[in-house]
């Protein structure tokens, strides 16, 4: 038996992705967003909601930070009459994208068929006109008295480093420090994600940006300007997760999940890890890539991660698909990563410029673009290999995925 | 420090104490295990490296290397007034004992990766809080 026998993935498929609508602020009840998707995906993947006897979701039910999740394992179950034989909803796992990971395994090692994955965001209805101050720590005016904080934030909250933008941005700059990274190069992350979200209808920010745009933005935490950040939103997405040998049941030639990467190697914190330039998306790269005969110039969209454009920059690196410390160079100008480029990159605008479905939405990404569905945004050259990477910081997880012939 | 301005403070607990308040006598205090030497932090119940549970308290020197910073603009949060500059040092004593602060009595221009800093406390004394910051030093 050769190691790779033993990759286990390879017994799942996603047989389906579905979307709510998705807005800045929709004011919608959370639940019905997150049930749409999941309908969504379901319908697209030709199975019922009698099929499916798994649920696999991040981060789980959770009241705070507003907005955060909008809706648990147990809504969905519930509101679908669902008859389930495995489930899940978990914040401490490989990233976001470890939920559709853990439904890999669950469907490989025979516990459920179909897995309905789901992640739901109300952000930006939550933070209303207040921003994200609105739902920082202490911010807001929830006021009343002097809170104290425990846990990971008690090493950084006393600093007034209550967000992970401050929290990536010192690595950032540890980057441009030790690699001569520059903010015209992180820009490019930016820029694409915009000149891709102008062809998706579902992007929130669509208007043309230019250099200029991105270098006169107000600073956030530098080297991180407000362009480096995503935009919170409302809607859900949903993808299903299949056993393999279901697929002459499916309506159409599922997604092969070929091989995942969960690995983190070093302490499991935003700054204590060993190297302040990669993260862990650093380790999780290397052992998806030790799982597969493919190798990374076979990889003909990337859609990674990019609540903060430098996230992106790291998955670039970790993935193989520039050296380490190279991937300013390797985005420089853009037309690397633009959707006719060697590498097209967050084909339907990341996070920055459509929205932070929070990991999920690159997930779907790849699968629309996999299935030839893009429509106007669609990469040229029908293409079969694609990743999808979701965190930053302390986790990450990603997917090597294969369309089925 | 003349004004001290507000910050979200530390539930005070036996494990993280002798960090918050070691400034009360102006010393910067972790955890250090008694087996092996090996300084750790965040506190923890036993020594990462050997597994001891035989963990001192001591006090290094406050001297500290800048690893990387951010110049803060947002204001997320009641708190210092943007801008102000979050930092992750290294302490002097051990290849990997480092920490989140702010870097404070420095002007942004100046700022260097690798440059020498030292510990100052911003002191919360009714709520028994002493703040570990750093500030410029000069080179050894």
């Amino acid at each position: 038996m050769s190691e790779l026998d033993l990759v286990g993935e390879r017994r799942a498929v996603i047989s389906g992705a579905g979307q709510s609508d998705i807005g800045r602020r929709l004011h919608r009840d959370p639940l019905e967003l997150t049930l749409d998707a999941c309908l969504a995906a379901i319908d697209d993947a030709g199975l019922t909601t009698a099929d499916i006897d798994g649920i696999s979701t991040y981060p789980g039910g959770m009241e705070t930070p507003p907005g955060f999740s909008g809706a648990g394992v147990v809504e969905v179950f519930d509101a679908l009459r669902l008859n389930l034989n495995w489930w899940t909803g978990a914040l401490e796992l490989p990233s976001q994208l470890g939920a559709v990971i853990d439904a890999c395994l669950a469907v490989s090692a025979g516990l459920a068929t179909h897995v309905l994955c789901f992640r739901s965001v109300f952000e930006g209805s939550a933070q209303g006109d207040k921003g994200r101050a609105a739902v920082m720590p202490g911010g807001g005016g929830r006021g009343g008295g002097a809170p104290r904080t425990s846990g990971f934030m008690e090493w950084t909250l006393p600093f007034s480093a209550p967000s992970a933008a401050q929290w990536i941005a010192m690595m950032a700059m540890r980057h441009f420090h030790e690699y001569g990274t520059t903010r015209e190069q992180l820009a490019q992350i930016a820029l694409n994600a915009r000149k891709n979200a102008a062809v998706n209808p579902k992007a929130i920010y669509t208007d043309p940006m230019s250099m200029d745009d991105y270098l006169e933005a107000r600073m956030i935490s530098s080297p991180l300007c407000l362009y480096d950040c995503d935009v919170p939103c409302d809607g859900g997405t949903a993808v299903i997760v299949s056993r393999v040998d279901t697929v002459p049941d499916l309506r159409k030639p599922p997604i092969q999940v070929e091989a995942v990467g969960t690995a983190l190697h070093g302490r499991p914190s935003w700054d204590q890890f060993d190297d302040l330039t990669t993260m862990a998306v650093r380790d999780a790269g290397p052992q998806l890539w030790s799982r597969t005969e493919l190798v990374p110039t076979d990889v003909q969209l990337a859609e990674m991660y990019d609540g903060f454009s430098f996230i992106t920059m790291c998955w670039l690196e970790a993935m193989g698909f520039c050296g380490k410390g190279e991937s300013g160079p390797f985005v420089e100008g853009g037309e690397r990563i633009a959707r006719d480029g060697v590498l097209p990159l967050n084909t339907h605008g990341g996070q920055l410029s459509s929205g932070r479905l929070h990991g999920f939405g690159f997930i779907h990404e790849a699968c629309v673009q996999l299935w030839g569905e893009a429509g106007e945004r669609q990469v040229p050259g029908d293409p079969e290999v694609g990743v999808a990477c979701a965190g930053g910081g302390p986790m990450a997880g990603a997917l090597l995925l294969t369309r089925r012939r | 420090m003349a004004d001290v301005p507000f910050r979200i403070l530390p539930r005070i607990t036996k494990r993280n104490e002798h960090f918050w308040q070691g400034g009360r006598d102006g010393e910067l205090r972790f955890q250090r295990c008694r087996a092996c030497g090996y300084y750790l932090h965040p506190p923890a119940v036993l020594c990462p490296k050997c597994h001891s549970k035989d963990i001192g308290i001591e006090t290094v020197s406050g001297r500290a290397e800048l690893l990387t910073y951010s110049v803060n603009y947002q204001a997320w949060m009641p708190g210092p007034e943007p801008p102000y500059v979050l930092a992750i040092v290294l302490c002097a004593e051990q290849d990997d004992l480092r920490l989140t602060t702010n870097l404070v009595n420095c002007d942004i221009d100046a700022i260097e990766i690798g440059m020498p800093v030292r510990v100052v406390f911003e002191p919360h004394i009714d709520e028994e809080v002493w703040i570990p910051l750093f500030e410029p030093a000069e080179r050894a």
